[in-house]
């Protein structure tokens, strides 16, 4: 059974315009172990999935849909339940460490909330525990006693992986774990991060909107353009031979390192990501498609199984 | 992979460690040096300004009294002096020129401290009141803004603020000391003591209290404001910040969210806001303490402006002065105290 499993979620957000839908009929499943990567641009809804896994959306946007871990829907179950399942069952490793971390607490007290929260060790080892944590994201003992404007980008965003290892969840959500970090330590925290996820053999969902990372670092990839997937695959063979239109300009968009072509003409797509308001009809994406024909604006995009794990929602590929 | 390493061996300690140590000291000390930099400037501006004052300072002091002529010469002495003279001799204690109170005839200093304690009393139980008040008022209608108590209590204390300190206190002394709308009089008019009552005795003590709640109360409900709207503002700002969202997905309940993390970096700004308002809460004490005849430097100054009673005023201005100038530097100096942020 699938640890993690999304049921043609929906989400919507409230605003002066009216709903506006930032997720639209998501399902998807992460496997115990597995590693899943979650590409797209800003805007298309990555981010907004991955908080229904904890329940964690303002109170301004509606949820439908099921989220299922362990076999319990989390968009249901009451609060104390709630409460237990965050943090001990799914972690949260955030965007920008710079404001994640509470700046008047010590890096050991913020450590030390969680494991003491969900009783995973006894109250006597939560010392213990904190300093091993520290250790396994290579940071020295000194840390603990730090508050968090003491330390650098990259540690912060370390800090933030022990923590988010501290109750041994079976899940880590890794919602841009890097795009606050400058390029060489993006690489390093990455490399710790994934390290870690491996030896203890979590699952993950790492969302980013550089297709090139995810294929190095994730076992599955699923790409989401508007609030949809459009395409799932393996990664290094999503990577390697993009199906949809999009996955395609996505992969183009990040120059492969000894491709020439790539260096010397790297592609951007034109235009912007629809916003939520407007969405197109038929395709979203057909107003900045390359192969798109007429019809792309009429009729819904069907989902095409192109066998080895992989589909792909378009009309224009596949048989 | 050289320069990897190295970014990953730099970044093993945290930073500025070591650097904490001075800096700190050099910034406590600037502080310093500021707030004493703006009490000479105080001082200097206090002896000018009321030798700009008009008025004839002769006049006041030998009105209604028998003064034999060598003290009007002696007066009249001092106050033909040189202004140099004058300053040097004002600069060596600027709370008294050498001059009484042309009011009381009794040296300035006497009288101020006679009458600074009734109002620290008063100043302080209103102002920790108003704070803790306000600060629970703020908390409670900041973390979730928009609701009936947010609303309710927003406009009771914006309502209360915007009223004039003394004339909450008539209605106060109306309704509660002369009794009105059938509720009895219960608190006295005015005065810190009854007369005859002994102030060192447990007796005396509560004779005090329930002569200080009228006057007490008005400055709290008038400055609640000030705090709660602060507190509020403080921490509907740390609701939205991402550590928030951190500490529920940890799985912490909703309340020690906003214990652990959400109050105490509302509380920061908060705080320093309460010793920065000190200064304008003094104001408030001069119609308070009219109203209420409460003897402290409030009624004292009240006093002396209606003389002018010149010596008098500008000793209490320099008091005032002086009492803010610390106020502001206790609020600075428990910023860096309290904010890690600042600290390093």
């Amino acid at each position: 059974m699938s640890f993690l499993e999304f049921c043609d979620v929906h989400v919507e957000y409230a605003s002066n315009h009216g709903m506006l839908p930032a997720v639209r009929g998501v399902s998807l499943a992460v496997e115990p172990g597995e590693t899943l990567g979650i590409a797209g641009e800003s805007g298309c809804g990555k981010s907004t999935l991955a908080a229904t896994v904890l329940r964690l959306l303002p109170e301004s946007a509606a949820v439908r849909g099921k989220v299922l871990i362990d076999g319990s829907d989390v968009l249901t179950m009451g609060w104390g339940q709630l409460r237990a399942v965050r943090w001990s069952q799914a972690a949260i490793v955030f965007q920008g460490a710079m404001h994640a971390l509470n700046p008047v607490q010590r890096v050991r007290d913020q450590l030390a909330e969680p494991i003491r929260l969900h009783r995973t060790v006894p109250s006597s080892e939560v010392g213990e525990r904190v300093r091993n944590l520290l250790e396994q994201v290579g940071l020295a003992k000194s840390v603990t006693k730090a508050y968090p404007n003491e330390l650098s980008g990259g540690q912060r965003q370390r800090v933030m992986i022990a923590m988010a290892l501290a109750c041994e969840p079976d899940l880590i959500i890794a919602d841009e774990p890097t795009t606050a970090l400058d390029v060489m330590v993006q690489a390093q925290v990455l490399r710790v991060l994934t390290g870690l996820v491996h030896d203890l053999n979590m699952g993950m969902i790492l969302i980013s909107h550089d297709l090139g990372v995810l294929a190095t670092t994730c076992d599955r990839i699923a790409v989401m353009y508007a609030g949809r997937i459009v395409e799932t695959g393996v990664a290094r063979e999503l990577f390697d031979a993009p199906e949809h239109p999009y996955t395609r300009a996505l992969a183009a968009a990040f120059p492969r390192i000894g491709d020439p072509l790539a260096r010397y003409a790297p592609q951007g797509l034109p235009g912007d990501p629809p916003s939520l308001g407007d969405i197109p009809t038929g395709c979203a994406f057909h107003p900045r498609c390359a192969i798109a024909i007429a019809s792309c604006s009429e009729s819904a995009p069907r989902v095409v199984e192109l066998g080895h794990h992989r589909t792909v929602v378009c009309n224009l590929v596949g048989p | 992979m050289s320069l990897i390493q190295e970014v990953a061996v730099g970044g093993n300690e945290p930073q500025g460690a070591s650097r904490r140590g001075r800096s700190l000291g050099l910034t406590i000390g600037a502080k310093f040096l500021r707030a004493i930099v703006t009490l000479l400037f105080v001082i200097l501006f206090n002896f000018f300004l009321f030798r700009m004052l008009p008025g004839d300072p002769i006049g006041l002091y030998a009105r209604g009294r028998n003064q034999d002529a060598e003290q009007m010469l002696e007066l009249r002495r001092l106050l033909n002096r040189p202004l140099w003279e004058q300053f040097i001799n004002y600069m060596s204690n600027p709370f008294s020129s050498g001059i009484d109170s042309t009011r009381f005839s009794r040296p300035v200093w006497e009288m101020i401290g006679e009458r600074v304690w009734p109002t620290v009393l008063l100043l302080g139980t209103a102002v920790a009141l108003a704070a803790i008040i306000g600060i629970w008022i703020g908390t409670r209608s900041g973390w979730k803004p928009g609701r009936k108590f947010d609303r309710v209590s927003t406009g009771t204390t914006l309502t209360l603020y915007a009223m004039p300190e003394f004339w909450l206190g008539m209605l106060l002394l109306m309704v509660f000391s002369v009794g009105s709308f059938g509720i009895p009089g219960f608190f006295p008019v005015g005065g810190i003591v009854s007369p005859g009552v002994d102030t060192s005795t447990p007796i005396g003590w509560f004779n005090v209290l329930w002569h200080m709640v009228l006057p007490c109360a008005t400055l709290t409900l008038i400055y609640l404001a000030d705090y709660s709207l602060v507190m509020r503002a403080s921490l509907m700002d740390e609701r939205k910040q991402e550590y928030i969202g951190l500490a529920r997905a940890k799985g912490l309940r909703d309340s020690a969210v906003r214990k652990r993390h959400a109050v105490p970096n509302a509380l920061l700004p908060t705080i320093t806001l309460i010793f920065l308002s000190l200064g304008f809460v003094v104001t408030g004490a001069i119609t308070v303490e009219t109203v209420f005849s409460w003897p402290g430097l409030g009624l004292l100054s009240y006093e002396a402006l209606r003389g002018p009673d010149i010596p008098l005023l500008q000793a209490i201005f320099l008091l005032f002065s002086i009492a803010v100038i610390c106020a502001n530097l206790i609020a600075e100096l428990l910023y860096v105290l309290i904010d890690p942020r600042v600290r390093s």
